[in-house]
């Protein structure tokens, strides 16, 4: 919970600073953000390889962890028929593809307008841009912040899943730390590799 | 992707070849700092940019249902499968 609230006013003071316009112009620049990123990413295989048992994890690898990523973008696509039915005004194909972004929101709310563009026109391939970039945005905070809390109620699956994209990355510390280090690592790592794959193919799907 | 995997990889032989040397231990606090600074980052991006601001409140509640109905739709699913397997004996 300290953590979280740790995380949110990191965030929160971000925001602030963006909207106060005092963030120079090269922090702002997306590479630095991937390279900290990157810098995560690198620090979490540290955290795993300090620990010398890499052999035993690897081994816990079992194949029902291939039907997570399956259960995720069924329970989503799902979940996005419920969202369909409340945002009526709404093409239900236009609210599985914003669904179907998982929490990646450059690459799914770009390739929205660029499928959408020929067909319903610049501005309201844009309009839907911004809503399936919110979304996904919304979602990626929602991993960020619940996958601990998650994990820790002894649903793993779960919190791998509410991760979306990001359990191979973004979330991936939280996951560890929620189920107790180490044992969501490989369903993770799937999960997280599967869905990002999965993502180009479900928007051009929904979009076409 | 493949550079996350890469990087990844690399990170876990690094950590295995200094595991004896008492700072990389401590990695796991530096991991915390790393994804505020990630986090204060993205924040930023999403402070500056006026457009996605102003959008936030024509469209925010739309973002808002799809993106809770879909992190809602997932961890049922996830849920359920852990169900199941449990049921099976397959999973912990």
């Amino acid at each position: 919970m300290r953590e979280n609230a740790l995380l949110l006013a990191c965030l929160a003071a971000g925001v602030a600073a963006g909207a106060a316009g005092w963030a120079p112009e090269a922090l702002l620049r997306s590479g630095l953000a991937m390279g900290v990123l990157g810098a995560l990413v690198l620090q979490v295989g540290l955290g795993l390889g300090v620990r010398g048992d890499l052999r035993a994890l690897l081994g816990s690898l079992r194949w029902p962890m291939l039907l997570l990523p399956l259960f995720t973008i069924g329970g989503t696509l799902l979940a996005m028929l419920a969202a369909g039915a409340l945002l009526a005004h709404r093409p239900l194909a236009d609210v599985m593809a914003a669904g179907s972004g998982f929490g990646y929101y450059s690459l799914s709310s770009l390739l929205i307008v660029e499928a959408r563009t020929p067909a319903v026109g610049a501005a309201a391939a844009a309009q839907l841009g911004a809503v399936a970039l919110l979304a996904n945005v919304l979602r990626e905070l929602l991993a960020l912040f619940g996958c601990a809390y998650v994990a820790r109620r002894g649903a793993g699956y779960a919190a791998v899943s509410l991760a979306g994209a990001c359990s191979m990355d973004v979330c991936l510390p939280a996951l560890m730390r929620g189920a107790g280090e180490r044992t969501l690592l490989p369903a993770a790592l799937v999960h997280g590799l599967v869905l990002e794959v999965s993502v180009p193919m479900l928007v051009a799907g929904f979009c076409s | 992707m493949f550079r996350i995997l890469l990087l990844l990889a690399l990170g876990v032989g690094a950590g295995f070849g200094l595991r004896r040397v008492e700072a990389v231990r401590r990695v796991e606090q530096t991991t915390r700092l790393t994804l505020c600074l990630l986090l204060f980052l993205f924040g930023l991006t999403l402070g500056a940019d006026r457009t996605l601001l102003a959008q936030l409140g024509r469209f925010g509640s739309e973002a808002a249902v799809i993106a809770l109905s879909g992190a809602c739709g997932s961890v049922a699913a996830g849920g359920l499968l852990q169900w199941l397997l449990r049921r099976k004996g397959g999973v912990r």
